[in-house]
Parts: structure tokens; sequence; C-alpha cells
């Protein structure tokens, strides 16, 4: 049963959101980058939603802050890594590739290995 | 081979349920530590909020004395807590600037007029891009930086009395 | 042992009335019950009363128990294709989960618990609850979820008598159908609810306990399929057991993830570390002790017949290996923050992991799943094969190239996942070629809708992906915003009042291109008193080729209004998707019962 949350009840400040955090870049192409990355940044106030999903405050001026980089000309790479580096692993729902999550990234290879191996017995040896 | 294949299903639901059984014991973490913790600060500057305080920039913690950065706001009600914690840590000495998050110029008055004022500085962080950078996720925070503008300690939530004696030790180790 | 069918049902009935009273109460609004106290109020419209009962912790594992002991009398009135000592095994099985969970209901989570002195009036219900989709969802997902138990105790008391053979898979594959219709329901409905609740336009977030609820149904497809193998030519038996054990093992870890609070969902739960660990204690002693069962008692069961790699067992292995495949890349993603906070690093795996790492095993599953049905049981031609694939390769090449022509090219997976399911939706039809189409047998019909019905849901998930437009506005009345190829404008916000709310509410006036008629949408920001709580409620226009979706959101202080549009084109081929999925499984359920029926008549009469 999904039973949903409504949106925190956090202290909001008085000021407006900030300029682009429900503003989107002129530049479509920019926009959709910005759109993608923000997908996949986790808000760090909110129970499991992404920044583009989340309307609390501090969501929306991570979107602000993403769309204005993005707007100034850096890659959405070099963007999160710069989030990662402020917040750790926990910002990006991308789990970089490092030493503990190695397991993870190759888990569908080491499945589907022994899988193959597992249903081998089923077959019939080649034909003869 | 086969035997021991057999085991496999089982061996593999034990460690699962390790797992899980390990992480149900351990209440998770909820609050998003900053991983600025023990690096230099991230580069900065921003305005003052209030006339006849300087506002804030990276440079200005290099300069041999460890002290503390206030992540706060004046709509923030657990800072209203903290302000005299705050005071306390001034009248012992201790050098505290202030991060206003998401503010104005008059809410910041009003707010230091009615809880006192331990700031030395005071940035106006209007969009949380220093926050961001920090890698605070709420207020009030407040981060011991030492002399050459390092990072040492991150505090979530408001001080009380009890966490004075850390942020002291820390302040003191930083010297 | 005369006794076992009527206990079983007598088990079953007092569970519904249990359930009955609780819904009772919740109608009377009874707030001397500590649960109604806390969960319902007066003001709440009837509908809500009635599903409120389950719209918590207590009440919905009372469902959860309630579904349970019907399910065991359905299985001692109906199931006459099991030899005795197999059946009165599985009943036992059954009873054992029943004693289990109703252990658990009593000790941690008695939802008839009372309150003195007795409040005025209750808390009232989340507002995000308060809506049909409460009706319908939880009971469907249950039936689905508890279902899948009676094809475990199938498992269990096949392993006890040592009788796993094609009349056990025969017999089982009926409850196993039934379950995984009502998940494939349950998971559809959530989907949607979610979608139009929410107001992100998002279908599925890949949140753990949406992933609780994808993984039983994984084990459960893989289960229908491994179960026809052995059906109809006896091979894949230990498989097909381990099948069984592992669906029902995901629906009860699905259970413990959602109650026990252990990750954080953006679906909220009253969680409890404790009545945590009493599921988990639940989940050691049935699953561990069924996987001890079964190492015992495996050895001793015959491996059934093999096959060669071309044919139709071989294409059904292979659905097996990656719908296992896809359930272990989705169990450990889900589990991973908790492995990585043991080491002291905090993880979030979300979308973009599953995205990346299920998506092309889900895309090599559907290429498979379109060949499967037309190769032959036993042995096949790899050549002739790939002539009967002729046209479905034609139909996806087709659809790929006028998708590139058109877009000039869009991201990898909604690329192949267009393509792929084009060819998919020629192959599942392809088994109808050249038959006869009233002779075809319904499970046939069954299978060809199924399989259609995935391609159909994996359009729409290609197409929201690739297609989607967005318009984020700060409107002002009168001016109009373009969203695809739609204009919107905003006339005007009035207040409105319901039941239990209270709503601003955005007169849209909508047109398709320049010379569209004018249409209106509502959408509303709606407060409601208890508990106070702000929701979004999104109005949405739905046409052929897709979906409008609007959503208001806060004013500024030049007096405009922030608008959220979306155009959504083929989205609701997912859900309809769904839907087909779910009438293949009606289908193909009610031609295997019937088949079965007239074989025993026919023994009958010999």
């Amino acid at each position: 049963m999904a039973l949903l949350t409504a949106t925190p009840a956090l202290a909001d400040s008085t000021l407006p959101p900030a300029d682009f955090a429900n503003t989107q870049l002129r530049d479509p192409a920019k926009e959709a980058r910005a759109r993608d990355l923000m997908g996949t940044i986790r808000c760090l106030v909110c129970q499991g939603q992404s920044i583009a999903d989340s309307d609390a405050e501090m969501a929306g001026d991570m979107r602000s802050l993403v769309r204005q980089r993005i707007l100034a000309g850096e890659s959405p790479t070099d963007i999160r890594d710069k989030l990662i580096a402020s917040y750790g692993d926990y910002v990006t729902y991308d789990p970089p590739f490092n030493w503990l999550t190695a397991p993870l990234w190759l888990m569908p290879l080491i499945l589907i290995g022994i899988g193959a191996w597992l249903a081998r017995g089923s077959f019939k040896r080649r034909r003869g | 081979m086969k035997r021991g294949l057999i085991w496999l299903p089982l061996g593999m639901f034990a460690l699962i349920f390790a797992v899980v059984a390990i992480g149900l014991t351990r209440p998770a973490e909820r609050t998003v530590r900053s991983a600025m913790v023990g690096k230099t600060l991230p580069a900065f500057t921003v305005g003052a909020i209030v006339p006849g305080k300087p506002g804030l920039s990276n440079t200005m913690f290099a300069d041999g004395k460890p002290r503390l950065l206030n992540v706060f706001a004046s709509w923030c009600i657990p800072c209203i807590a903290e302000a005299p914690m705050l005071l306390r840590l001034k009248k012992m000495g201790v050098a505290v600037d202030g991060l206003a998050i998401r503010d104005t110029s008059i809410a910041i008055r009003a707010f230091l007029a009615r809880n006192g004022d331990p700031y030395e500085r005071i940035g106006d962080d209007r969009q949380s891009a220093v926050q961001l950078a920090l890698g605070s996720s709420g207020v009030p925070e407040t981060f011991v930086i030492d002399g050459k503008g390092r990072i040492v300690l991150q505090h979530v939530g408001d001080i009380r009395a009890d966490d004075i004696p850390e942020i002291l030790a820390a302040l003191e180790k930083a010297k | 042992m005369a006794a076992v069918r009527p206990v079983a049902f007598v088990q079953g009935l007092l569970a519904l009335l249990a359930m009955g009273l609780l819904i009772a109460v919740f109608m009377r609004s009874d707030m001397s019950v500590l649960l109604v106290a806390q969960n319902s109020h007066s003001d709440k419209p009837l509908l809500y009363k009635f599903a409120g009962a389950w719209g918590n912790h207590e009440g919905s594992m009372l469902l959860w128990v309630t579904i349970l002991g019907l399910a065991g009398a359905a299985v001692a009135m109906l199931e006459h294709n099991l030899p005795k000592p197999t059946l009165i095994a599985t009943l036992g099985a059954q009873a054992a989960i029943a004693l289990g969970f109703y252990a658990f209901l009593l000790f941690s989570s008695n939802p008839f618990a009372r309150l003195d002195p007795v409040p005025a009036d209750g808390a009232g219900l989340n507002p995000l609850l308060q809506d049909p989709g409460l009706a319908f969802h939880p009971p469907t997902l249950y039936i689905g979820y508890v279902g899948i138990s009676v094809a475990f105790s199938f498992a269990v008391g096949a392993l006890v008598t040592r009788d796993v053979g094609p009349a056990f898979a025969r017999a089982m594959r009926p409850w196993a159908l039934g379950a995984w219709i009502f998940l494939t329901l349950g998971i559809t409905a959530g989907s949607y609810w979610a979608y139009y609740e929410l107001g992100w336009g998002g279908w599925w977030f890949w949140d753990p306990v949406e992933n609780a609820s994808l993984m039983p149904w994984l084990a459960a497809t893989a289960l229908l399929h491994s179960v026809s193998v052995l059906a109809t030519r006896d091979g894949l038996r230990a498989w097909t057991v381990m099948l069984a054990v592992v669906a029902f093992s995901m629906s009860m870890v699905g259970t413990f993830l959602v109650r026990s609070g252990i990750l954080t969902s953006v679906h909220a739960f009253a969680v409890d570390p404790k009545r945590g660990s009493f599921i988990l204690a639940l989940l050691a002693i049935y699953i561990g002790g069924a996987l001890v069962l079964f190492a015992l008692r495996i050895g001793t069961v015959r491996q059934g017949r093999t096959f060669d790699l071309v044919s139709r067992e071989g294409a059904l292995v292979a659905n097996n290996l990656l719908l296992s495949v896809i359930l272990g890349i989705v169990l450990i993603g889900t589990l991973y923050p908790i492995v990585a906070a043991s080491f002291g690093v905090q993880l979030s795996v979300g979308p973009p992991f599953f995205n990346k790492a299920a998506g092309p095993v889900a895309l090599a599953l559907v290429a498979i799943m379109g060949a499967g049905p037309l190769l032959r049981w036993r042995r096949d031609d790899g050549n002739e094969l790939v002539e009967r694939m002729m046209l479905p390769i034609a139909a996806a090449a087709l659809a790929g190239a006028g998708v590139f022509i058109a877009t000039g090219g869009i991201a990898i997976l909604p690329f192949l996942g267009i393509a792929l399911a084009a060819g998919l939706a020629a192959a599942s039809v392809a088994p109808l070629w050249k038959r006869n189409l009233r002779r075809t047998p319904l499970f046939t019909w069954g299978m060809v809708i199924a399989h259609l019905g995935i391609a159909v849901s994996l359009a729409g998930m290609a197409s929201e992906s690739a297609f989607t437009k967005e318009t984020l506005v700060a409107a002002r009345v009168g001016e109009p915003h373009r969203v695809g190829p739609y204009i919107v404008r905003l006339d005007g916000i009035s207040p409105v009042i319901g039941a239990n709310w209270s709503a601003l509410q955005a007169r849209l006036s909508v047109r398709r291109g320049e010379d569209g008629d004018w249409f209106v949408l509502r959408p509303q920001s709606r407060f409601f008193a208890s508990p106070p709580t702000v929701t979004s409620e999104s109005a949405i226009a739905t046409v052929l080729d897709g979906q409008l979706y609007t959503v208001l959101g806060a004013p500024d202080e030049q007096g405009r209004w922030q608008l959220r549009l979306w155009w959504k084109p083929f989205v609701t081929f997912i859900w309809l998707g769904g839907a087909l999925i779910a009438l293949g499984g009606a289908l193909s359920l009610i031609g295997r019962v019937r088949r079965e029926r007239k074989a025993s008549y026919r023994e009958a009469y010999v």
C-alpha cells in the first residue's frame, strides 16, 4: 500500500523562491540537461525525493544552483561532483563507482553469470 | 558441488537477513553530514546584511585564529533557542561569524535586537549558495574553522549547554 | 484429518468477521477505539471512513491476515486436484503462516485497543489518502501479496510429501496466476494513484516501497512461466519450487521494508522498528524453514527432463533467468544503502542506478519474450525461428527508423524501448496467425494479450521518458502559455469548499493548437483542517495520444501564480498495458480452470 507523505512541515523563510527554482532556462537544450541532473540529485531535507520533485525550499535553492551553473556553461558531471564534495555520495541517486559500490554495479553481470551456470544443467548437451 | 549448491539459497537468505537485522538494530542516521569536514573552506564571498558589520569570505578565516561559523536565519525557531549559547561562547572569547540564510536586513536586525548579537561578521546568503557549498542541510548549524581556514567540526542543530565543551575542545585542538 | 478443510474454512470466516467489525467501528466513528481516534474523523466522507479502516498499520495488517485466512479457506474448499497428503501439508503450511501473523497482530498491533476517556473527535486521515485510490489499491495489492502465500504453501506441501511433478504444477498454477493478476492490478493502480496524487508527473520513482511491490511481482511472473514448463514438460522441478518460496519471501520482505522504517521512503507508513523485528523473526522462521526443507528434500526429487537450448523451454528458462536477475538487482539496489551504512557511508540508490542496471536486462527480456511463444517445445530450428520472427523484426526496425527520422535521435534506452515494443507487439499476436480464432484456447489468448500488454506498457514508458514537455510559469491572469501542442491560459483563482477541506482553485482555459476548442481544467491547492495539511490536486486532461497534466503552485508578491504544466504523450499506455496484462492473466486463468475441470470430468466418466 502506498501511503504518500505530505510536504514536510519545515519552517520556511519569507523570501520568494530563488531565481531559478521554478523558472526554466531559455535554451531548451540547457534546460533538458539541468532537468536530467535535477532528477538524480536527492533532496536533503525530504523523504526520498529528488530536488526536481520536491516542494521544499532547500530543493528550490538547489534547483536554482543547478540551473545557474548549467547556464554558466558547467557540465552536469562537474556540478554533481561539486555537490558530492559538499554532501558525500548521499546527494546523488546515481552512486559513484568505488570500492564500496563495486559489488552493487557489478551485480547484474555476476547474477547473469551465476544464472547461466545454473541453467546449463537443464539443457541437453549439444545434439549427439 | 551439487550438494553444496542446494544450500546456496539458504546462505543467500542468511546474508540478506544479517544485513537487515544489523540495519534494524542500528537506527539509520537521518541527518546528512557535510563531507567538507577536514577540508578547507570552499571559495566564497558574500556581502553584508547588517549595516556596520562586514560580510564574509573564505579568505577571512585563514588569519591564524580558530572561529565558529554559525549558519542561521531569523525565521528559524531553534536559532532563537541557540542564541544565548552563542552569546556565552562569545563571552568566553570565542570569535563567532554568522551566515544568514534566505533572510532580509530588517528581519536580521530585529532578530539581533531581540536575541542578542554574538557575531563579528554576518554574510548574506540569499539563495543558500554558500550553505550548499559548505554541505550544510539546515539551520542552525555551526562549523568550527581552524586558523588555516579548514573545517574541523560540524555541529548539526542548535547548540545546547552540554554541547559547549565539545565545541570548546574542537576550538582548542584547532589552535 | 477430516477436520482440516472445515477448520481452514471457519478460520477464514472468523478473520473476515473481525475485519467486518473493524470496518463497522470506522463507519460509526466509534472514538472509543484507539485506532479510529487516531486515524479517522467524524466529518470524513463515508467512502474514506470505510476505506480508512485499512489506511493505517493495524487495520492493514488485519486486512492482510483476513486475506491470508480467506486464501486458506479458498484452498480448502476449491482445491480438488491435489492428493490428500499434499493438500493437508499445504493447508498446514498456510495455517502456520497465519498463526505467525495472528500473533503479530495480537502482540504488537492490536487494531481494537480501546481509549478511555473517549475523545470528542478523531485526528483524521492523512489527506493524501483521502482518494478513491485508497478503496481499491491496498486490498488489490494485498490479495496479490498474500495470495502468493498459497503458492508458497503448495511448494512446502509438495516438499513435505516429495510430490513435485506436473500434477502439482497444474494444481498450483491457477492460485499463482490469481495472486499475480491482483499484484499486477495493485501495482498498476498504485502507480497511477501516485502519478496524479503527488503532483510531480512521475509514475515510478524506484522508491523502496514501490520496489517492495515490484519484487514479488517479478518472482511471481518467473514462477508462472516456470510452472508451465513443469506442467507441460515436467522440467525445472527444483527451480519452480524455489521460485514459489522466493515469491512469498519477497512479499514478506516487502512487508518488512515497508513497516520497519529501515529505509527512507516517500510513501509514509506508521513505522516502528519493534514491529520490524517481529516481522523479521517471522521471515526467519518461514523462509529460513522453507529453505532448509528445500535443501533437505530437493535432493530426493528427481531432476526433471532436459531440453535443447533453442526450444520453448529454453526461452522460458531465459525468461526465468532474466527476471531473477532483475529481481536480484532491485533487491540489492534497495538494500544497498543499509550495507553502505554499516561501512559508515550514507548512500542513495535511485532511478539512475535501476535504469542503467535493470533497463538493459529488461530489454533483453523483451526480445526473448517476442521469440518465446513462436518456438516449439523440446527442440526447434534457429533458422526457422528467424523466418518466423521476420515480421516482428521488421516492425521493430520500422519503429526505430520512424522515431529516428521524426526526432533526430533520443536517449538510447527509450529508443530501444520503442523499437522493441513495436517488435514485441507484432510478435505477441503472431501465435494467432493462421489459427482459427474461435477455436484458439482461452489461455493462448491470455498469453497473447498479456504479452501485448507488456509491449503497450513499454511503449508508454519510453514515450513518456523521451517526449514529455514541461513548462513552469509564474502566470498572470489572461496570459497564454504553451506546453507541447497545448495553449493554457489562467482565467482566475477562486475559493472552493469541499466536505472536509477548502481549496484555492485555478480556472485554466486550454486548447490544442491555435484553432482547437477551448476547454477548462481546474487544478486545486487544497487545505485540510484535520490533520492540517496542504495538498495539490492536479487536473489532468486525457486524450487519445497522451495527457495534459496541470498543477497549481503558490502565488508570488506580484500576483502571479506558479503553474506546472506537462504534456505527456502516450503516458496512459503505461497503465493501459498494465490492465491488458491483468486481463490476459484473467483469460488464462479462466481457460486453465475450464480445461482442468473438463479433464477431471473425463476422468470421472471413463
